[in-house]
């Protein structure tokens, strides 16, 4: 098992679809919804390849509003 | 573990700032504004100094500033908020004061606010951002567009015939013997995150420190002004912005 373990929460309707977060993740965990959309009609970022996360908060850290939770496990 | 256990409590590692209230903020998907707003509230959290900071709101699109960051506030006239926070800063010496101010705001209706202000060493901390570009308005050329930029009053382009050079606000304010912190930032990588978040907290420091004038600059995007993509202004703004506003620091009086 990866020693560090990683996840993040994005909330949905905050999130404007703006995919600076899936271009700052180094690991390629996030996407947008490519059909599902918030209730302002944009397509939310979410988690496509949990697994890869390392909770770097690469992604919280580039997130224009703040939407963004990033949580992190070490397995010993 | 899955995503699910491993999303307790004890393992949260980062979360919006309590002082970034849950208002939605009106600024368009991947305006620099935000990541900008979420690292004040993150320092004025991280200081402790919430309920003695006082902030001055400009005119330009950050002009509600004060519906998303839970401090006092003032609003400012255009390109008053150097002056504002003069006042405010003189009058309660024992708040920090700062003014958040676009390049609209601070380079072309408040020029002469921000270089007096700066000239006298007032105590108070300018953020200022810097997306080559009125946003509120509609994207006209402002006094730092860059040579060539099309903006809609530009539409072929910036021409210094014309419409003269792109003016370094940053690089003047560090000729002045008030200013004591004048550095330019990004918020474009999580590096580049981290270290506008390092400048803007000594600045900060530095108002309440009664040191002088602080001028944090951060070179923004403005992607519906640029009519680009959030990801494509980042890679716009490396290519083009940083040669003519190079990041780093450009002044720093404060001994460390
Ligand atoms: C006295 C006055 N003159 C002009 C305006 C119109 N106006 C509103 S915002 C703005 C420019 C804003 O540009 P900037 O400061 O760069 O901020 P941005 O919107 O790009 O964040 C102008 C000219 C105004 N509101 N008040
Ligand atoms: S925490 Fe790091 S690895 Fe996980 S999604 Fe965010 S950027 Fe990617
Ligand atoms: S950076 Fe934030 S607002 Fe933009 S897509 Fe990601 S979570 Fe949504
Ligand atoms: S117009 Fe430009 S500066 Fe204003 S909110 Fe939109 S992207 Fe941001």
């Amino acid at each position: 098992m990866a020693k560090v373990q990683g996840a993040v929460k994005v909330n949905q309707e905050r999130c404007k679809g703006c995919d600076l977060c899936v271009v700052a993740c180094p690991l390629d965990v996030l996407k947008l919804q490519p059909k599902e959309v918030n209730n302002r009609g944009y397509h939310y970022a979410y988690m496509h390849n949990p697994e890869a996360c390392i909770g770097c908060a690469s992604c919280a850290m580039v997130c224009p509003d703040g939407c963004i939770e990033v949580y992190r496990v070490t397995n010993k | 573990m899955t995503p699910e256990e491993i999303m307790k409590p004890e393992n949260l590692v980062y979360a919006k700032p309590r002082l970034l209230n849950d208002n939605h903020m009106h600024y368009c998907p991947g305006c620099s504004h935000g990541v900008v707003h979420r690292l004040v509230a993150e320092i004025i959290e991280e200081l402790g100094i919430e309920d003695s900071t006082i902030g001055v709101a400009p005119v330009g699109c950050s002009v509600f500033a004060y519906n998303y960051i839970d401090i006092d506030w003032i609003e400012a006239a255009h390109g008053r908020a150097p002056a504002v926070a003069t006042a405010v800063k003189r009058l309660n010496p024992s708040r920090m004061v700062f003014t958040y101010q676009g390049d609209g705001d601070l380079a072309a209706i408040g020029t002469c606010e921000t270089i007096h202000a700066a000239n006298r060493g007032e105590n108070i901390a300018i953020i200022f951002i810097n997306n080559a570009i009125y946003g509120m308005t509609g994207g006209q050329m402002a006094p730092t567009t860059l040579e060539g930029m099309k903006t809609s009053t530009t539409p072929y382009g910036r021409r210094v015939d014309l419409n003269g050079y792109p003016l370094e606000m940053s690089k003047l304010l560090a000729q002045l013997d008030g200013t004591c912190l004048v550095t330019r930032q990004a918020v474009h990588t999580p590096a580049a995150v981290r270290k506008a978040k390092a400048a803007i907290k000594q600045a900060f420091i530095n108002s309440m420190e009664g040191r002088g004038t602080s001028v944090v600059e951060i070179v923004s995007t403005c992607n519906s002004g640029w009519k680009m993509s959030p990801a494509q202004s980042n890679k716009w703004m490396e290519e083009n912005m940083f040669a003519k506003y190079p990041l780093g620091e450009i002044k720093n009086t404060v001994k460390k």
